[in-house]
């Protein structure tokens, strides 16, 4: 059995790590974990995670969980061009820098939006306090301004003049708040071109592969009661 | 001009940085940066660090934040013994998974009491009870899912040798330990543990490192902490206001 990946693309880091290897050309079995569906919370799911997350990665006896973790080890495992992640001591330091300061900063809010947003009101049927969803738009906000003047500046990719696993994990972040409607890229022109860029090297049928099933969860039907209580309890930390 | 490092001892993060540098004898010079006394808020830190924070590394021209690029950044220039972040593929891996992880579940979480125990009192600051119990929780599950997925049967987090994973959550778990909550008891497992880091660190760094955060609790209650600079209260009330 080769390399698995197990993965929901309705989740960012999930996106981040889809498309990297396919981008890489990776072969792998693709093990979809329906998030929606509760299916992470299986027990055969627990023998691949034990924290019951996606991604996660399988290979041969090698279980590995964390999207960051995961890239670094396919950008390693696979010997994938440089400038995903430089062998150059300060180049790498800056993708480091990014991939710890967006885990508690950006992804936060990213998913937050998305949910208070989106999931909350149109699938679950729940109400989001509208000071509540305002508080996390202007967080997202913030997070965004510091994605711009601290790590893009006037470089063409967020961790230098390359693209690297740092872009990846940021841009698939965006699209979160994007596929419920947030005009993230509409007011920030410096943000826009550097999506644009990120897609050029991507490839824009990779891109929209990846993102295909996001951004259709607006359009989803809203969830059945046995769905809701599945989900509700492990939800509730997102309203905060 | 070398290595500079910006650290507040009182801060888990710094306390990694600082062990790191000093155990492996990278020179560096400490800039001290005092988190209530205000340094984060003065346009001179500004320019160091554009978020406020701290640790930050200057290296000549070479600024970075963040306490894991740090370490990695650190232990790759230094070439530091390999245990603390392996060479090998699968080994290295365990430590990005660690910290992953480390970040959503430990980080922003072993934190809390001492801004709910010590710092909130002093600024007058009003925290409800059910937010000290919510992070009680989440503490306990913590401290669980550490015990069983990550140290399991191995003498450290990552393997049978200390890396940085351990560093970085040791230096965590210091914090409520430092203000007397007693996370290892009833979990042996993790009270070994906790015994090989401070064996492994040598008890003279360790009296250097947490000597600060050690004595917090001791000032607080002698009322000898001193109440933090007013440019620092919207930080204070920022942080305080984010506790989940």
């Amino acid at each position: 059995m080769g390399l698995e990946l197990y993965l929901d693309l309705l989740s960012q880091p999930c996106r981040a790590v889809y498309i990297f290897a396919k981008k890489n050309g990776i072969p792998f079995e693709l093990r979809p974990v329906e998030l929606l569906k509760g299916q992470h919370h299986s027990d055969a799911f627990a023998q691949v995670n034990p924290l019951r997350k996606v991604p996660a990665l399988k290979d041969g006896d090698f279980t590995l969980a964390e999207s960051v973790a995961i890239l670094l080890y396919l950008s390693r495992k696979y010997e994938v061009p440089d400038h995903w992640y430089p062998q150059d001591l300060q180049a790498r330091a800056r993708v480091d820098e990014y991939l710890a300061w967006q885990h508690t900063a950006l992804r936060s809010s990213c998913t937050r939006a998305m949910w208070q947003k989106m999931m909350f009101p149109v699938f679950l049927g729940e109400q989001v306090p509208p000071e509540t969803l305002a508080s996390t738009l202007a967080e997202l906000d913030r997070c965004l301004q510091l994605l711009e003047d601290k790590f893009l500046k006037d470089q063409d990719f967020v961790a230098g003049p390359h693209i690297s696993v740092a872009d990846l994990v940021a841009i698939t972040e965006l699209m979160h708040p994007v596929s419920a409607g947030c005009q993230v890229f509409k007011s920030r022109p410096k943000l826009a071109a550097w999506r644009q860029r990120v897609e050029v090297e991507v490839g824009k049928d990779l891109f929209q592969e990846a993102h295909a099933a996001v951004m259709k969860v607006k359009d989803l039907p809203p969830a059945d009661p046995a769905t809701k209580e599945k989900l509700q309890p492990s939800v509730q930390v997102l309203l905060q | 001009m070398g290595l500079e490092l910006y650290l507040d001892l009182l801060s888990q993060p710094c306390r990694a940085v600082y062990i790191f540098a000093k155990k492996n004898g990278i020179p560096f010079k400490l800039c001290t940066t005092e988190v209530f006394k205000g340094q984060l808020q003065s346009k001179e830190f500004f320019q160091i660090n554009m978020l406020r924070k701290i640790p930050v590394l200057k290296d000549g021209d070479f600024i970075l934040t963040e306490s894991s690029a740090i370490l990695i950044y650190l232990s790759s220039k230094y070439q530091t013994a390999d245990h603390w972040y392996p060479a090998d593929l699968q080994a290295r891996a365990r430590v990005h998974e660690y910290l992953g992880w480390h970040a959503d579940c430990i980080r922003g979480t072993f934190g809390v009491p001492l801004w709910t125990q010590v710092i909130a009192p002093l600024t007058g600051a009003h925290v409800p009870e059910e937010k000290v119990e919510r992070n009680k929780t989440a503490m306990d599950r913590a401290l669980q899912q550490l015990e069983d997925k990550f140290l399991g049967d191995q003498a450290f987090l990552t393997g049978q040798q200390m890396s940085l994973a351990d560093l970085m959550a040791f230096e965590e778990l210091m914090q409520p330990v430092a203000v007397g909550y007693d996370l290892f008891e009833g979990r042996p497992k993790l009270a070994a543990w906790r015994e090989r880091v401070e064996a492994f660190l040598g008890s003279d760094l360790f009296q250097e490192t947490h000597g600060p955060i050690l004595n917090i609790l001791e000032q607080a209650v002698n009322k000898k902490f001193p109440k933090p600079s007013p440019e620092v209260y919207p930080y204070i009330l920022l942080r305080i206001s984010r506790i989940p």
